[in-house]
């Protein structure tokens, strides 16, 4: 319990840092938020006025406590260009954005789980050097180039989907996934190299192991060995690579959105920067960073139940 | 470093040495104008002429990914200087002295983590806008964190070892026991950290310009230009697949060539 109270503290100290960085960042933009409210309009007084009003003139950390309490109950503040309530611009968008995300999480899991035992147990040889290559060119693939070849292959020649033609999770539920699932790939591919790269190697180290022969001297065939005693302990590294592309894949997810003209929060998000909406930036940005915060807690804790030699009593 | 028989390195630095040239050509040489349009020329397919064919405006297309990757390249220099130079030096010193500046920056580390690197990129940029310089400046303070982890954690493993203890019995100062004995020492670890990031800083180049706040015009980039030419891959396929490909062979060959360095 003591493990998991420390790391619960850590969680909530580094999301208040998260938070108070991504408030201050935006502290420091030349002119402030009166003036770009007020536009091509504004006048000393007018900009003195609604600075006031909005509460400006207070010290820098009286203004994030209160943004703070405002963002934890859900209001984030109103778009400078739409005039609209942040939080529920985000919460129209969001659910694109994790389709995405959770379709390319799991995809990735599912191809390299298989490929790099195949490339681990062979290693060197034939069906290990042919994964090798595929993955060095993968990975030098950049996503948004990906996302445009899929376009092409399966939207054009193919007709599997409609370029741009995205569908509303209100209208079908099978086309909105249909539609994302393609840049769910396009974002996926270049993890799973990278993960069938490190499970290959994680896997070569393990079969060196002792008890890999022992488990073959009490007769177990290669498929029992590889999967039931090696793919478990060679998966450790590969999960702390897993948590960190979840990070990757929501900003993959960025690019991608705009590839197929998926209206996520990733399109909002560059839109709202083009027009320099900085309540919405901060607001998708601190939702992004805290979202990524809170799952490597959780994976923090999935260690503890994968692997029992980490310490859970938080001695030492 | 064996070079021989290390088939990555060698296929990496031929690959990587191919796009240098391609690069630094790009940055003060093209064949046509990159900006000069010609309807006669429009959707041009493949020539000797163009060997890249043209693109909607009539543009050769080759000329203006050589340009493109001349800007990529400036680009990258210019992060890796900033964000692996500071990043390096702040890691050497941070493992070497340890005390409470490595405990702030590791801390300080964890933080950035939480921001994706893009997004930590996008956020620098919608507070300085976008631009060539604006790209450098933020992409470089993103690197920073990663490059004085892996530096630190290196110069940790070297400050024990017997020839560091034995350079200090010889009463070396500390500065030249950081880089005259433990430096070179740790190079191979900092080409490959370097490779990896000047890959890094080209493909977030690129999908900032392909999302319209990285590079702005009249400098050219391969994003911005496969943003453009994404609608007419059917009309034009050569302007979006040689820009990509490019982006390919130089993330590929510096790939290869970290990995080979990285033994």
């Amino acid at each position: 319990m003591k493990y998991l109270a420390k790391k619960f503290c850590t969680l909530i100290i580094t999301l208040l840092a998260v938070s108070l960085l991504s408030f201050l960042a935006f502290q420091v933009i030349p002119g402030d938020a009166a003036v770009s409210k007020l536009g091509t309009g504004a006048t000393q007084e007018k900009a003195a006025k609604l600075r006031r009003e909005m509460g400006l003139d207070r010290p820098v950390m009286e203004r994030y406590g209160s943004w703070l309490k405002d963002f934890v109950q859900g209001d984030m503040g109103e778009s400078y260009t739409y005039s609209l309530p942040v939080a529920g611009m985000i919460r129209e968008k969001l659910p694109v954005t994790l389709a995405i995300a959770g379709m390319s999480f799991f995809f990735m899991l599912a191809v390299s789980i298989p490929l790099g035992l195949l490339a681990g147990r062979y290693g060197g040889r034939l069906p290990d050097r042919i994964l090798t290559v595929c993955n060095q060119i993968v990975m030098a693939v950049p996503g948004f180039f990906m996302g445009i070849l899929l376009t092409c292959v399966f939207g054009l020649m193919l007709h599997w989907f409609t370029p741009g033609g995205y569908v509303s999770y209100q209208e079908s539920i099978s086309g909105f996934f249909g539609y994302l699932v393609f840049p769910a790939i396009a974002i996926a591919l270049p993890k799973c190299a990278m993960g069938v790269k490190l499970l290959r190697s994680s896997v070569i180290g393990e079969l060196q192991q002792d008890y890999v022969r022992t488990a073959y001297s009490r007769g177990n065939s290669p498929r029992q060995v590889l999967y039931g005693h090696v793919l478990k302990n060679s998966l450790l590294p590969v999960i702390t690579f897993w948590a960190l592309a979840i990070a990757d894949i929501m900003a993959s997810s960025m690019i991608l959105e705009q590839v197929f003209t998926a209206p996520g929060i990733g399109t909002l998000l560059v839109q709202s920067i083009s027009n320099r909406d900085y309540p919405v930036v901060q607001a998708v940005i601190v939702l992004i960073a805290g979202l990524v915060v809170v799952v490597n807690f959780l994976v923090d804790l999935l260690y503890g139940v994968i692997d029992p030699r980490i310490n859970m009593k938080g001695e030492g | 470093m064996k070079v021989r028989k290390n088939y990555n390195l060698i296929l990496g630095i031929s690959l990587a040495g191919v796009m240098m040239v391609f690069m630094l050509a790009g940055l003060v040489y093209t064949p046509y104008d990159p900006e000069a349009m010609d309807q006669a020329l429009k959707f041009a397919p493949a020539s000797l002429a163009h060997p890249f064919g043209c693109d909607q405006f009539g543009r050769d297309v080759f000329s203006r990914v050589l340009q493109g990757s001349g800007t990529t390249f400036f680009v990258a220099a210019g992060t890796l200087i900033l964000g692996g130079g500071l990043g390096a030096l702040l890691g050497m010193f941070t493992g070497y002295f340890g005390g409470w500046p490595d405990e702030l920056l590791m801390r300080f580390n964890d933080l950035v983590a939480a921001f994706p690197g893009i997004l930590l990129a996008l956020v620098f940029i919608s507070i300085l806008g976008p631009g060539k310089y604006n790209v450098i400046l933020a992409l470089g303070i993103v690197f920073i964190p990663s490059f004085a982890r892996i530096v630190r954690s290196q110069v940790i493993v070297h400050k024990d070892m017997d020839y560091v203890k034995s350079a200090r019995l010889m009463g070396c100062g500390r500065m030249r026991i950081l880089f005259v004995h433990i430096l070179p020492n740790i190079k191979g670890t900092l080409f490959s950290a370097l490779a990896i990031g000047f890959n890094n800083a080209v493909l977030s180049e690129a999908g900032m310009s392909y999302l319209g706040i990285g590079v702005q015009p009249p400098d050219a980039s391969m994003g911005r230009m496969l943003s453009e030419a994404q609608a007419y891959i059917f009309t034009a396929p050569g302007s979006v697949l040689f820009p990509g490909l490019v982006i390919i062979l130089m993330v590929l060959g510096f790939g290869l060539l970290s990995d080979g360095c990285n033994i």
